[in-house]
């Protein structure tokens, strides 16, 4: 079963040091625009989302990718580039619909969420958990567990209510 | 790499743009940061030039870690002649402006002259362009950033600002970035307003290759493990700094009613696990914000609850909001408190001194020597919530008698108050202190009387001393990198040894800010946290310079030596009431009133401060008036200061 990156944007702080990391990790360079991973905020909401590859089954960019540079690891679950075959004519870039890949404008080639093969050091940085690496199948169960609790509680209280109404 | 980013000096009278390279020798003598700053202050002012002035240099700036593998190296200083205080002008803050500088290729402006016309800065991957601020000028802190980014059609700009504080030349205006990160202290916003210099935008994609990446890499882990394993940093974390103003009140070391008692009862609506309900209730459950690459996140979001600025977006507050809004102006509301943070955030003022001159000028209505006349009418008496925010609001604007004087800072204020005014006006050099009581305190009360910038609690505050520290651990934190032998005592109410606690802490936060990383990243509030003997691998790993924590403590006495030759060169004396390394006389003459039994009838006995303060000098290497001798100048390499070696 392959593992895969859970961004639980509600918990991100916006301090954007999964960016700093990503970039250092790969490139031994501070520059966010060496990171596979971003941060895009509404500053007046105070709402702050992590962006990356989300490792999709069916990838547009590896359907879109005109050298077959793209490929998904079947054994990881990643789709990964091969810059050795990547033009960077940004076609994978145009056609990802979350923005996952990204395009390094100084060494002209795109670039994306390589899960650190297997230990990605965003999550292993990120203390709040806004970034964690789950087990495919555990993701929805968790989020089941979740909107749960919040129809649990919703319950609750409107039982308290009910209650005090009679 | 972080050691091939630029100093930039920019004329805005004639629209020169000179850009150099920072030789490696003053990054030996200086690191960067406010270190750095302090130097090109020294160099490129001249004694007795008008803060207001276009003589005056304006340097902001980023530390030699910024944006590099370390952690939360997110600081932003500023410096500057200081309008306030006539002295040494200089603030720091988060965000993300620092970083952005860096990719754009600089690390230190040196601003002078006047711009004919409202402008802002724009640099970007290594150019700097003046442009035309005329549709910002006027805006508020946020929009004005925004309204950066729209016309630069780019989001991803950061800038730092002034609002309109700034603008009409508030002596303690604040430089801004983000929705309240402020460079708050010393009026470096009117400096910029003087300047019609709007703002600094920044945007960069250039590279800051890192010098050992890997070690940076791991060791920058341990680094946070370090930091975020600190309680006091969890604390932080949840709650923010009100946790230490809940702390602090709760045995009666806070400031109230302009000084006039030191613990605030009957505040529940405004203790920080009443502020952290609002933020909850408002946000969401995870409220809390860090500054670039820091995992303390310290910073709470929220919606005001109610009033006439309901559902409006702020973050904070920090303690200094609950002392200005709260405890010092005897208002115990939650609104009040949350809408006055709010209103200084985008007016751009510093939160600390406004609370602080609104509760001087309501002791002074209170005792007849403001009138009814002077405020044309406002009720100014502790505990009038509306009172305290339209005096924010005129503040800004400078309407009115009262509000103008106010505006001009507490020491030109007295003279339009009358002589009486000064007595209450509780200052150091010109600046309020932070809204904490250090009568019970002699270090920290040694702190706030010889800081560099004035009355200041992150120049040198020895805050671990509150703790009682077994004298072994204090021993171990106090007695490297250099030896010390010398008397140390856990007592907090204590004299002894507390001189060498606060010339420490003074070295120690230095360094911080030369490194442009965060306080809470040191031994400030933790005592476990890292400094000197951590600090050079930090170094060495990310830019490939090379220190032992000897020599990064002489560059810290350096510097700080710099901001004191400034200070003296601008009229400082040791015993002068304005301008002099002296307390206000309440802290001598009148004992706490309220708090724990061994708080109540403390005050500081001139006696054994002035002792204090002959020790602390001599630690420093000055005389017996606080001037250095020849032999520390020589020791430290000053000797031939201003010597203009970039």
């Amino acid at each position: 079963m392959s593992k895969v990156l859970q961004i639980n944007h509600e918990k991100c702080t916006g301090c954007r040091l999964c960016e700093l990391v990503c970039a250092v990790r790969h490139d031994g360079i501070s520059n966010p625009v060496r990171s596979r991973i971003r941060v895009i905020k509404w500053e007046m909401e105070g709402v702050y989302i992590p962006m990356a590859c989300q490792q999709c089954k069916d990838a547009p960019c590896l359907h879109g990718c005109p050298v077959s540079a793209i490929t998904q690891n079947y054994q990881t679950g990643c789709v990964e580039v091969n810059p050795d075959i990547c033009i960077g004519c940004r076609t994978c870039v145009s056609v990802c619909p979350f923005g996952g890949m990204s395009f390094n404008s100084i060494d002209q080639k795109v670039i994306k969420c390589d899960l650190c093969d297997g230990d990605p050091q965003c999550v292993r940085f990120c203390e709040v958990q806004a970034l964690e690496f789950v087990e495919a199948a555990d993701v929805s169960i968790t989020k089941k567990r979740e909107a749960a609790q919040r129809l649990y509680t919703a319950d609750k209280q409107a039982a308290a209510l009910k209650t005090k109404a009679a | 790499m972080a050691l091939n980013r630029k100093i930039a000096y920019i004329n805005l009278t004639t629209g020169e743009v000179k850009i150099k390279p920072i030789p490696l020798e003053v990054r030996k003598k200086f690191l960067g940061g406010r270190g750095l700053d302090a130097y090109l202050l020294y160099n490129n002012t001249k004694k007795g030039c008008d803060p207001l002035g276009p003589e005056n240099a304006l340097m902001i700036s980023g530390g030699i870690l910024t944006a590099t593998c370390a952690s939360a190296t997110a600081r932003t200083h500023v410096m500057a002649k200081s309008p306030l205080t006539g002295l040494l002008g200089s603030a720091n803050m988060g965000g993300f402006f620092a970083p952005e500088m860096a990719w754009a290729g600089f690390h230190h402006l040196v601003i002078t002259g006047k711009a004919e016309k409202p402008v802002y800065l724009f640099l970007h991957d290594g150019e700097i362009e003046i442009k035309d601020a005329a549709n910002i000028w006027g805006k508020t802190t946020t929009d004005s950033q925004w309204a950066i980014q729209k016309e630069l059609g780019d989001e991803e700009v950061k800038s730092c600002v002034i609002g309109p504080a700034g603008e009409n030349l508030v002596a303690f205006a604040s430089v801004m970035t983000g929705v309240k990160n402020a460079a708050g202290r010393t009026g470096m916003g009117a400096v910029m307003g003087s300047k019609n210099l709007k703002a600094v935008a920044a945007r960069g994609t250039m590279d800051i290759k890192i010098a050992h990446p890997v070690e940076a890499f791991e060791n920058n882990k341990k680094f946070i493990d370090q930091i975020t394993s600190a309680k006091v940093n969890q604390t932080q974390g949840s709650l923010g700094t009100p946790f230490i103003w809940g702390a602090t009140n709760s045995w009666g070391g806070l400031r109230t009613h302009n000084f006039q008692y030191n613990q605030l009862e009957n505040a529940d609506d405004i203790e920080p696990e009443r502020i952290d309900e609002i933020a909850t209730e408002t946000i969401g459950p995870y409220h809390m914000a860090g500054c670039f690459g820091c995992q303390v996140h310290c910073r709470a979001q929220y919606r005001i609850p109610s009033g006439p600025y309901a559902g409006k977006y702020d973050e904070g507050p920090e303690y200094t909001s609950l002392g200005a809004f709260g405890a010092e102006i005897g208002c115990r509301s939650a609104e009040t408190l949350l809408t006055g943070n709010h209103l200084v955030d985008q007016f751009g003022m510093d939160n600390l001194e406004t609370g602080s001159l609104i509760s001087w000028a309501m002791e002074l209505y209170e005792k007849g020597i403001i009138t009814d006349k002077q405020t044309d009418g406002l009720e100014l008496t502790f505990g009038n919530d509306e009172a305290a925010l339209e005096m924010v609001r005129r503040i800004a604007y400078r309407k009115g008698f009262v509000a103008d004087a106010l505006a001009s800072g507490g020491i030109p204020a007295t003279e339009k108050f009358g002589k009486e005014s000064f007595d209450y006006l509780v200052q150091v050099k010109g600046m309020s202190n932070l809204h904490s009581d250090e009568r019970a305190t002699p270090a920290l009360a040694l702190n706030i009387a010889t800081a560099s910038r004035g009355s200041d609690h992150l120049r040198s505050r020895p805050a671990i001393d509150l703790y009682h520290l077994p004298e072994k651990v204090l021993r171990k934190i106090y007695g490297s990198p250099i030896p010390y032998d010398g008397p140390i005592n856990s007592e907090q109410t204590s004299y002894e040894g507390k001189s060498w606690m606060v010339f420490w802490q003074e070295n120690v936060y230095m360094g911080v800010d030369c490194l442009g990383i965060c306080k809470y990243h040191t031994t400030f509030l933790g005592a476990t946290l890292p400094n000197f003997e951590d600090w050079p691998k930090v170094i060495y790993y990310n830019t490939g310079l090379e220190f032992t924590p000897e020599e990064l403590w002489t560059i810290t006495e350096r510097c700080n030596m710099l901001e004191r030759l400034f200070n003296l060169r601008e009229g400082l004396e040791r015993n002068d009431p304005v301008k002099g390394d002296v307390l206000n006389h309440r802290y001598h003459d009148e004992p706490c009133r309220r708090g724990a039994p061994d708080v109540i009838g403390l005050y500081i006995d001139k006696d054994k401060f002035d002792t204090m303060v002959d020790e602390l000098y001599q630690y420093k290497g000055l005389d017996k008036n606080g001037r250095p001798t020849k032999k520390t100048l020589k020791r430290l390499g000053l000797e031939d200061e201003p010597s203009h070696l970039v």
